[in-house]
């Protein structure tokens, strides 16, 4: 009401000059900058960027200060330090005398992303397989796949880890008594041992085979895709990209055998009579964190791809049905295409939750990123901020470049609408 | 057309009565050959799933009720070699700890003040989740003022002891906030004493607050490194939910403003809390504050946890808010300003009440991600249910194969319960609020 007023008041108040009230004549009159939305905007953000500066100011300051008074140094310097501890799991040369705190980053985060790419190869496979097993027609199997992603979702993941790494792979024999599980596997209380792989001089061999199988794939694909397109003739697509890409290698490997050349041989675990010799050994805290992550983000994906082939009409089997399509054409042609548009971007936000997941190895000592810098260099060094910095900016790194990549994406299969 | 006449010689003057369906076609028969054993392909599914219900389940039923020792007096009940049962889960191994998974070490004798605690949020809880309820406006104003401080209170013993001075200085405080609402107004030209009510509420309902942590009530002191179990799992949670709602509702509205600045700043936040593990906010918590905050001042082990928890699930509502606010047709905003509302009265009379009403789903499914994450405040050495049962599972009184086992069975039980109540809670929003959209 007051404000009213004031609006209608303004003008004659102010004393504006003619010209002005001339021109505003079609426009609103013009009132007192404060009632100006653009001052407004500028005077609030102001008001931001003081009070966020202040907090900001006020934290350095005082954490100067307070490193000042506990003596402890600051900067990236300490990368460069001796790092004095051992890691139970380091896929780079890592000794307690050798290796600075430098190496113990570059191992802890080799470890975050070794967990993380395999737990994401095994967390798919079970989660497509989940998803449309609830989906399935047969009632038994659609019930058991809810339970699973009801009770899989619902218990904290560190509650399954513990479970896991505590109450599952705990009371494992000692190795003497270890379980054979044949092909080379052994389980007990160290972890579990499989065969080690050795290669030899032209091991090389193969993996190019496998890139030549790759690249030929990639041109035969084309090729059969330009012409199908041309003549409506169609190739046998399949079955030449499995020739090439496994059977090329496989092929390569058998005839280097057979000329005396074995270029992978492995080494199978022996049972002495107190320990495993020889073979490869995966540590227990990689098999509960491995098991724990796959399983729990297993139900999260499930319910991503059951939604995901939920949202693909049913007008769009019917009409592809009608067009004389086989079912798994259907499937491979109509329904998937579709399907995937909409589970991809939610599969790849599970991948990165798994990623962060991951960080849960510290509650089992698995030496990962935030277990191996986060506790103990940080508790070496004390220099809580780098090392914090550091660890989040990983993290956001990834998240950051997985979340580009699929704006890209999205981009790409949005339906571009009328 | 003779033959009209013999026709009904030749029809039915009564109704046959439907033959019954094929004995194969109904019943149970029928459903299970539908359902289970259609084909080749589903008997061979069925009957693996059968085959891994077989092995695992028995075992887990064995095991949890059939062989479970459910009552003893320590270790001796659930050991082989000491006359007990080991084959089956050592239920009196929760039932002997239950009073320390549910308030850990809090004094014994104030306990009945947790109970309370437990019966006031139920109660704050229900109000605002039951869609019905009478005065869910109210509900907001118990379950977002009166029931912290009164928490507060309750669990801590209150009686903060805040010094003359203190009082001197909030006094100061008060009259200048008024003062400058008073001057705003002034220099704005619009009703002073509306900005004179503004102000003096404002600095009413802090000095009540404060008032009511500095009175002693009469109750004993309770160090919160005394606090544990499903008591300190439900604080974390409630103190997410209480701060993260109004945060993040701030945060959402700084996204989507039109002050490039103030978008900025809400967009890195929301961003750089969303691409980081929740542990890594904990960690930079617990060592990082301390570094922040001056010399003589330090935080509370259990506060600390407590503001990690919260400013990380601020980031995840605010997302979720933020899906309710684009959610709203633009005809709202546009008729609230034909309106002649401001932006504030905008949002709290148009837009909000509905767009928070249609993310109550979302809200929920992001509770529910927070309840589960307060178990990583164990990580932290915070005593919640998952540590309790950790310290008690090493605890040599009840040291017996099976304690493990036992304990994160009954974890596990503990959060399904409130997690999948939640998530049907969520599931039947979701369809009431389907139906009304319905035509």
């Amino acid at each position: 009401m007051n404000m009213g007023e004031d609006g209608v008041t303004m003008p004659a108040v102010r004393g504006l000059s003619s010209v002005q009230t001339v021109v505003s004549q079609t426009s609103p009159p013009k009132k007192s900058f404060l009632y100006d939305p653009k001052f407004r905007g500028v005077f609030y953000q102001l008001l931001l960027i003081a009070v966020v500066g202040y907090l900001f100011y006020m934290a350095a300051t005082n954490a100067v200060e307070n490193l000042q008074r506990a003596r402890i140094a600051s900067g990236f310097g300490f990368l460069n330090n001796t790092a004095g501890f051992d890691i139970s799991q380091a896929l780079i040369q890592f000794s307690a005398a050798g290796s600075t705190y430098g190496d113990a980053f570059i191992v802890g985060l080799l470890n975050t992303l070794v967990v993380s790419a395999i737990g994401v190869f095994f967390t798919t496979i079970l989660g497509f397989v989940i998803g449309i097993a609830r989906l399935s027609k047969n009632w038994m199997v659609a019930k058991v796949a809810m339970v699973y992603v009801e009770v899989l979702r619902n218990v904290p993941l560190l509650v399954q880890l513990l479970f896991w790494y505590i109450a599952v792979l705990g009371p494992l024999p000692q190795p003497r008594n270890s379980i054979e599980m044949g092909a080379g596997f052994f389980l007990n209380s160290r972890g579990l041992f499989m065969a080690r792989p050795i290669y030899a001089a032209d091991a090389w061999a193969i993996p190019a085979a496998l890139l030549i199988g790759l690249v030929g794939t990639f041109i035969y694909r084309r090729w059969a895709r330009a012409q199908q397109e041309r003549t409506g003739q169609q190739y046998p697509v399949g079955l030449v990209t499995l020739g090439l890409v496994v059977g090329l290698p496989v092929l390569i490997w058998i005839v280097l055998a057979l000329f005396g050349a074995n270029p992978i041989s492995f080494e199978v675990p022996q049972k002495g009579t107190f320990n495993l010799t020889g073979g490869m050994q995966i540590l227990p805290e990689f098999v509960a964190l491995l098991l724990g992550l796959t399983t729990y983000t297993a139900a999260f994906i499930a319910e991503v791809v059951r939604a995901g082939i939920l949202a693909v009409s049913k007008g769009q089997s019917e009409a592809a049905a009608s067009l004389g399509l086989k079912p798994g054409q259907i499937l491979r042609l109509v329904v998937i295409p579709q399907a995937m548009r909409v589970i991809i971007p939610p599969l790849t936000s599970q991948y990165l939750n798994l990623t962060k997941n991951s960080s849960l190895a510290v509650a089992i000592g698995y030496p990962d990123l935030v277990q191996v810098f986060m506790g103990t260099v940080l508790n070496q060094t004390g220099q809580a901020i780098e090392v914090v910095v550091i660890t989040m900016g990983v993290y956001l790194t990834i998240s950051l470049v997985t979340s580009a990549l699929m704006n890209i994406y999205n981009r790409r299969v949005a339906i571009v609408e009328r | 057309m003779s033959t009209a006449v013999d026709m009904p010689r030749f029809v039915r003057a009564k109704q046959v009565e439907a033959l019954p369906p094929p004995n194969l076609a109904r019943g149970p028969i029928a459903w299970v050959r539908e359902n289970l054993f259609s084909g080749p392909f589903n008997t061979l599914l069925t009957l693996v799933v059968f085959y891994l219900l077989y092995i695992s389940v028995p075992p887990i039923v064995k095991f949890l009720f059939i062989d479970a020792v459910w009552s003893g007096a320590d270790r001796a009940a659930c050991r082989a070699d000491m006359g007990g049962r080991e084959s089956g889960a050592c239920w009196a191994f929760v039932r002997e700890k239950i009073n320390y998974f549910t308030y850990g070490s809090y004094t014994v004798s104030e306990r009945w003040r947790v109970d309370v605690f437990f019966v006031l949020l139920a109660l704050g809880v229900g109000w605002l989740l039951w869609l019905r309820a009478p005065r869910r406006d109210l509900g907001a104003v118990y379950f977002f003022w009166l029931f912290p401080v009164a928490s507060y209170i309750l669990l801590t013993g209150g009686n903060a002891d805040f010094s003359g001075s203190f009082w001197v200085g909030f006094l100061v405080f008060g009259t200048l906030l008024i003062a400058a609402f008073a001057s705003v107004a002034a220099i704005l030209k619009t009703s002073v004493r509306a900005a004179l009510i503004v102000g003096g509420g404002i600095v009413a309902v802090i000095g009540i607050t404060l008032a009511a942590m500095d009175m002693d009530f009469g109750l004993q002191h309770v160090p919160t490194s005394l606090w544990g179990g499903i008591l300190v799992t439900l604080l974390v949670a409630t103190v997410g939910i209480v701060v993260s709602l109004p945060f993040g509702i701030l945060l959402a509205l700084g996204r989507r403003s039109k002050l490039p600045i103030v978008r900025m700043a809400s967009v890195i936040y929301i961003e750089f809390v969303r691409g980081v593990p929740l542990i890594t906010v904990l960690i930079m918590a617990n060592t990082m504050l301390p570094l922040f905050l001056p010399g003589d001042m330090t935080v509370d082990r259990l506060l600390r946890p407590l503001i990690g928890t919260a400013l990380f699930s601020s980031a995840y509502m605010a997302e979720v808010v933020r899906g309710g606010l684009q959610a709203m047709p633009k005809g709202q905003y546009e008729g609230a300003m034909s309106l002649g509302l401001n932006y504030p009265q905008m949002m709290i009379l148009i837009i909000l009440p509905q767009a928070l009403r249609i993310v109550i789903p979302g809200i929920v499914n992001t509770f529910i991600g927070l309840f589960k994450d307060t178990s990583l405040v164990a990580i932290v050495g915070i005593f919640d249910v998952v540590k309790t049962i950790e310290a008690s599972r090493i605890d040599p009184n009840w040291a017996a194969p099976t304690i493990g086992m036992t304990g994160y069975a009954f974890a596990a039980l503990f959060y399904f319960i409130f997690c999948f109540g939640m998530s049907r809670y969520s599931l039947g929003v979701e369809r009431r609020l389907a139906a009304g959209q319905k035509r």
